[in-house]
């Protein structure tokens, strides 16, 4: 029978069990998973079964290691998600988060763009470090995505998105993620976006401030390629700060419809 | 005149544009993004837009924060 041991394809003998398999290649392997799913018991394996055999605390080479991060992928899904290309416009609350969850489940290729240096007040919800305060967010973001998932390639533009240079940045991607902090700015990405590219979809946010009900926040379908997340309601302003919590939730919200769309799914 | 605003009927008067529209929705123009019959709508063409029988608007605001 055919089967793929930690993604390398491996040919062995009918009516082997899943420990029968451990005990022959990695006996110390002490996380095994069947299709995706931890196994503590023994199970029969069929053909075209994926096991991942994982020493805890072992270093893996780093031909192995892509294959041993997406284990928990269902498999068939990270095949799909590799192939992805996604825009990120905007790299702070929102799209610094976006840009880790995507990273973290393996898209194949970010590209980022903002114009922006981290400061102090940004590390309250964006995914950047004191020692990273007064770099372009863009190089920063690109280090940490770097130390998450190696094998995402990260494109960044260090520049402030405007109509003329909107479809030259994001030229070719799949989905592009709006990820402003402006409301006007937010119109204008969507508005040049979606004249330049009618067919690829937009997922954007509107709607995160203060520390409502998480519940509020829904994702919805709001144009023909436009889904929306938040309660669009909740603006920034003095009184109603931007916070990890809720600003972290429309950021996983949107990570969440990117997946669906790359997998083919509806968004909302 | 009858149009669709966000799949809501609505009756219009015959000079009706998007921008006057936008206007009664209480809706600043600079802050929207507008799909008129399935097709997103330049700002620039807000103001010179004439609204017709039965035309399909979807309007979307956005706030600040992010």
């Amino acid at each position: 029978m055919d089967l793929f041991v930690n993604e390398k394809p491996i040919s062995t003998e009918e009516g082997l069990s899943l420990f029968d398999l451990r005990a022959w290649l990695k006996k110390d392997a002490d996380i095994v998973i069947l299709n995706g799913f931890p196994c503590r018991e023994d199970h029969p394996l069929r053909n075209g079964d994926r096991i991942i055999l994982i020493r805890r605390g072992e270093v893996p080479p780093f031909d192995e290691l892509e294959a041993l991060m997406a284990a928990r992928h269902t498999p068939g899904v990270h095949q799909r998600v590799k192939k992805a290309r996604v825009g990120i416009a905007g790299a702070g609350g929102l799209g610094s988060s976006v840009a880790v969850a995507l990273a973290r489940i393996g898209v194949g290729k970010l590209v980022i763009a903002d114009f922006d240096l981290v400061e102090p007040s940004n590390l309250n919800r964006q995914q950047y470090f004191t020692d990273q305060i007064g770099l372009a967010k863009v190089v920063a973001l690109r280090d940490n995505l770097e130390r998450i998932n190696p094998y995402t390639e990260v494109v960044i533009h260090d520049l402030r998105l405007a109509q003329d240079n909107i479809p030259i940045v994001f030229g070719e991607i799949d989905v592009l993620v709006e990820a402003f902090d402006d409301a006007d700015a937010k119109a204008m990405l969507i508005e040049t976006f979606l004249r330049c590219f009618p067919e690829i979809p937009v997922v954007a946010a509107s709607g995160v401030a203060g520390y409502d009900p998480a519940n509020s926040i829904v994702t919805r379908r709001v144009l023909r390629n436009l889904y929306l997340v938040g309660d669009g309601q909740a603006e920034a302003k003095p009184g109603q700060g931007l916070m990890a919590p809720r600003v972290g939730i429309a950021a996983h919200h949107q990570a969440n419809a990117v997946l669906r769309l790359i997998l083919g799914e509806r968004a909302e | 005149m009858q149009i669709r605003v966000n799949g809501k009927a609505r009756q219009i008067t015959p000079s009706t544009t998007i921008s006057s529209l936008l206007q009664e929705l209480r809706l600043s123009n600079a802050a929207v993004a507008v799909e008129l019959n399935g097709e997103i709508l330049p700002k620039e063409k807000f103001a010179q837009t004439l609204l017709s029988d039965l035309d399909r608007i979807e309007v979307v605001q956005f706030v600040g924060g992010g």
